[in-house]
């Protein structure tokens, strides 16, 4: 919240939307989608070698934790994801894999970087264009954002139910995992008007014609006011919000530069209300919603990738190391599958995580330079 | 892109502003060695520019400017050559900004839309306003906290450099305290020195985190004999007997490190203290003229030591009053401060005025940045600090909340010199 949406004065390029395709070579047929094991602490890929085409991974969580899994191509772009895989179930992922070297990863617990594999996929790259590898971008995002939507419907209409049914302690379990998957798609949320106030708006920006609602209305209740039984109208709403937000982000294409300008600003986001424990000022689950707005933004910056390699390498080496020390300090903050509350951090713990995302924001604001200039 | 060379300056001086007779930096530059000064270069406007650029650093006898912004930087990079580009980067900037320029070469507007510019732009319009940026390393930098030696520069530290020792009252707060790295930005337009360290901080984002910074306005302190003295916050004139930039063999005893003082990259430079000194202001005002003219050992009015008619007239640390009372009291700040108290230890002071708000108990939260530049702290700082720290009448209406110590290194000279240049060699 609080930011403008930038996104809705740019000139989205429709050239984008015309791209992708690719090859159809099915090489899922005739021996059946690939199959993943995934436990608490394994991750068995049935396959680590492909041949170039589309392929269906069944993913069969055998473990207590709720985990996810992904097909990332270099610097963790996203190449297929399915996400909130419960104990006990079993999801398929279809994804076009161009030849290549990727990483295949399991999360359990849905955090951190997750047990890998590497998935090597043979057959010709065809070198791309430079506005080749732009375009794609936008369809990478397109998958981030396809797959964090589902989740992010499933989970805030699990914890809708629980503020429903008045079960105070699971629902106040359930809400920073629901708004994980929210925050990390945000600057997309941002797009549509009134949605975003609607769901994640905070007390002090309600207005008359904008009242209280959403996330932080159910979590003043839930943490401070103890008192849920008149909210089961704003957990509807926020349901209803969410499902829309998700119908129009799926037709919503950004451009690279939007990518750009989106992978900075959820950094401004931590930089100004998650650091300062401003976000989640009842609850102090900042440090989910942080952990959430990097995760988005190293995706943007990961659609980004191709084409920021063959502009600015050095530029892409510079993001990656400064990533790595974020995960480096966050990890510090990890407590069981969580985060620590915001509270329990020192002020100098505080500024140690405010110095590792300037240190990667600075870096990520000279991307839309790199994208615009041919 | 072609570089934007046009100095932001339009205006030509500043209507009213009343400080005349602004001696510039190159007066002393080569002074460390020299007996007499060179030429010194008179001009008239306080919009001037200040050479960047000479065999010392600008802004530490250069005549004190009107405003302060000094800010400590913690590095964070383990790596050194990505600190001694950014040390480059900087003095490029530098470079720019006291000449009246904006910070990058690409300018604060004339960009493409799509990026940041390499300006932040308040300064637009504002002349150089006699900016100087004077950096310093801090212990820490050569070994931190924990006794690593991240840049391999432990071996080079100098022994003045030693950690300042606690001294008797001190209320010391860590957080605004230390730091590897510091500049000290000095102008004439409280503006031009904000954009000047706002600029530095943007620039080394991620590579350094500000650690704290302050703004300061109304210098305490003359550090050239064209200037006159100016008052404190407890509205006394500060810095009568102040090292100043035309005395010149004291300089040389007092100021510049010279050659055998320590290691080789120092010679030419100096070693900077910082002390934030709040005041405490609504206890003082209530204190009688009398008592208050006791405590500092001058008159309120012509600042004259007690006993004389004139601000520079000799002080006299002997005579006794007509009860056998020494006429300047034991415990005056005068009297304690004095070169003759300290083995003849001369500091050259240029301190401001810092006015933080109010306190929350309807107190000024205010006083004195204090900042002393010397050739030792051990032989001048310390011992002297030691002294009023234990004795000094004035203790009751002053706090030392926070402390800095860094070595100045000798100026930047030539356009592939850099600030640490030596240092890092």
């Amino acid at each position: 919240m609080r930011y403008t949406p930038l996104f809705v004065s740019l000139v989205a390029i429709s050239a984008v939307a015309a791209c992708g395709g690719g090859k159809s070579d099915s090489a899922a047929g005739g021996s059946g989608p690939i199959t993943v094991k995934a436990t608490d602490t394994a991750c068995e890929v049935a396959k680590s070698q492909l041949d170039a085409g589309t392929h269906v991974f069944a993913v069969a969580n055998s473990g207590s934790k709720v985990t996810e899994f992904y097909v990332y191509a270099a610097g963790d772009r996203v190449m297929g994801e399915v996400e909130n895989i419960t104990p006990g179930l079993s999801r398929e992922l279809r994804v076009e894999l161009p030849a290549g070297t990727y990483q295949t990863a399991c999360k359990p617990g849905m955090v951190g970087t997750g047990i890998r594999n590497t998935l090597t996929v043979a057959g010709s790259a065809p070198a791309l264009s430079e506005d080749a590898a732009l375009a794609q971008a936008t369809e990478s995002y397109t998958r981030y954002i396809t797959s964090q939507s589902e989740a992010l419907v499933q989970k805030t209409t699990e914890f809708a139910a629980a503020v429903k049914a008045g079960d105070i302690e699971k629902a106040k379990s359930l809400y920073p995992v629901a708004r994980t998957y929210y925050e990390r798609i945000e600057p997309v949320a941002e797009i549509f008007g009134d949605l975003d106030p609607k769901i994640d708006g905070r007390e002090d920006d309600a207005t008359a014609a904008l009242p209280f609602t959403g996330f932080h209305k159910l979590e003043k209740d839930l943490w401070v006011t103890k008192d849920v039984s008149k909210d089961g109208a704003i957990a509807d709403q926020l349901v209803t919000d969410v499902k829309e937000v998700v119908t129009k982000a799926k037709d919503e294409k950004l451009s690279p530069l939007q990518l750009a300008n989106g992978a900075k600003e959820l950094l401004d986001e931590v930089a100004t209300s998650k650091i300062t424990g401003e976000e989640d000022r009842y609850s102090h689950t900042d440090l989910w919603d942080f952990a959430a707005n990097v995760d988005g933004s190293q995706a943007a910056v990961a659609a980004l990738r191709p084409a920021l390699e063959q502009r600015d390498p050095a530029l892409v080496k510079q993001i990656d190391t400064a990533f790595a020390n974020v995960d480096t300090e966050l990890a510090k903050y990890r407590d069981g599958d969580g985060w620590k509350l915001q509270n329990q951090l020192t002020q100098a713990e505080l500024k140690g995580l405010s110095d590792v995302i300037n240190a990667v924001a600075e870096p990520i604001s000279k991307i839309a330079g790199v994208i615009a200039q041919k | 892109m072609a570089e934007n060379t046009v100095s932001r300056r339009r205006a030509i001086g500043l209507a009213g502003a009343g400080v005349a007779g602004v001696v510039g930096a190159s007066a002393v530059a080569g002074a460390f060695f020299a007996d007499k000064p060179e030429k010194t270069v008179s001009s008239d406007a306080i919009s001037d520019a200040v050479p960047f650029q000479g065999a010392v650093q600008a802004g530490i006898v250069t005549p004190a400017q009107d405003r302060l912004h000094f800010v400590a930087f913690d590095v964070l990079t383990k790596d050194r050559a990505q600190l001694v580009q950014l040390l480059k980067d900087w003095t490029d900037a530098a470079n720019r900004m006291t000449a009246g320029k904006d910070a990058g070469s690409i300018g604060a507007t004339q960009g493409i839309l799509e990026a940041p510019p390499d300006d932040t732009g308040e300064a637009i319009g504002l002349p150089a306003s006699g900016l100087t940026l004077t950096i310093g390393f801090g212990p820490t930098l050569f070994r931190d906290a924990t006794g690593k030696d991240r840049f391999g520069l432990a071996a080079r530290k100098p022994a003045a450099l030693a950690d300042l020792p606690h001294f008797p009252g001190d209320l010391i707060d860590p957080a605004i305290s230390g730091g590897d790295i510091c500049v000290q930005a000095c102008a004439n337009d409280p503006q031009v020195a904000v954009h000047a360290i706002r600029n530095l901080a943007r620039i080394g984002m991620g590579v350094v985190s500000v650690r704290w910074s302050q703004l300061g306005f109304g210098r305490t302190s003359s550090t050239s004999t064209s200037q006159a003295t100016p008052r404190n916050l407890f509205g006394f004139k500060d810095g009568t007997a102040n090292l100043k930039a035309e005395e010149t063999d004291l300089l040389k005893q007092n100021l510049w490190v010279q050659p055998g003082d320590g290691p080789d990259w120092m010679t030419g430079g100096a070693y900077v203290v910082t002390r934030k000194i709040r005041m405490m202001i609504e206890t003082w005002d209530r204190t009688s003229l009398g008592e208050q003219e006791d405590i500092i050992g001058r008159t309120k009015g012509e600042g004259a030591a007690l006993g004389q008619a004139k601000e520079f007239d000799e002080i006299d640390l002997v005579s006794k009053n007509g009860e056998g009372d020494p006429v300047i009291p034991v415990d005056a700040h005068v009297r304690l401060a004095h070169p003759d108290t300290n083995k003849g230890a001369h500091l050259l002071r240029r301190g401001y005025n810092f006015v933080d708000g109010s306190d929350g108990l309807g107190r000024l939260n205010a006083g004195l940045f204090f900042i002393a530049y010397q050739r030792d702290p051990r032989t001048h700082f310390v011992p002297i600090q030691t002294n009023l720290a234990r004795l000094d009448a004035m203790n009751e209406y002053v706090r030392h909340v926070s402390s800095g110590l860094f070595a100045c290194p000798p100026g930047v000279t030539g356009p592939d010199d850099f600030w640490g240049r030596a240092l890092f060699a």
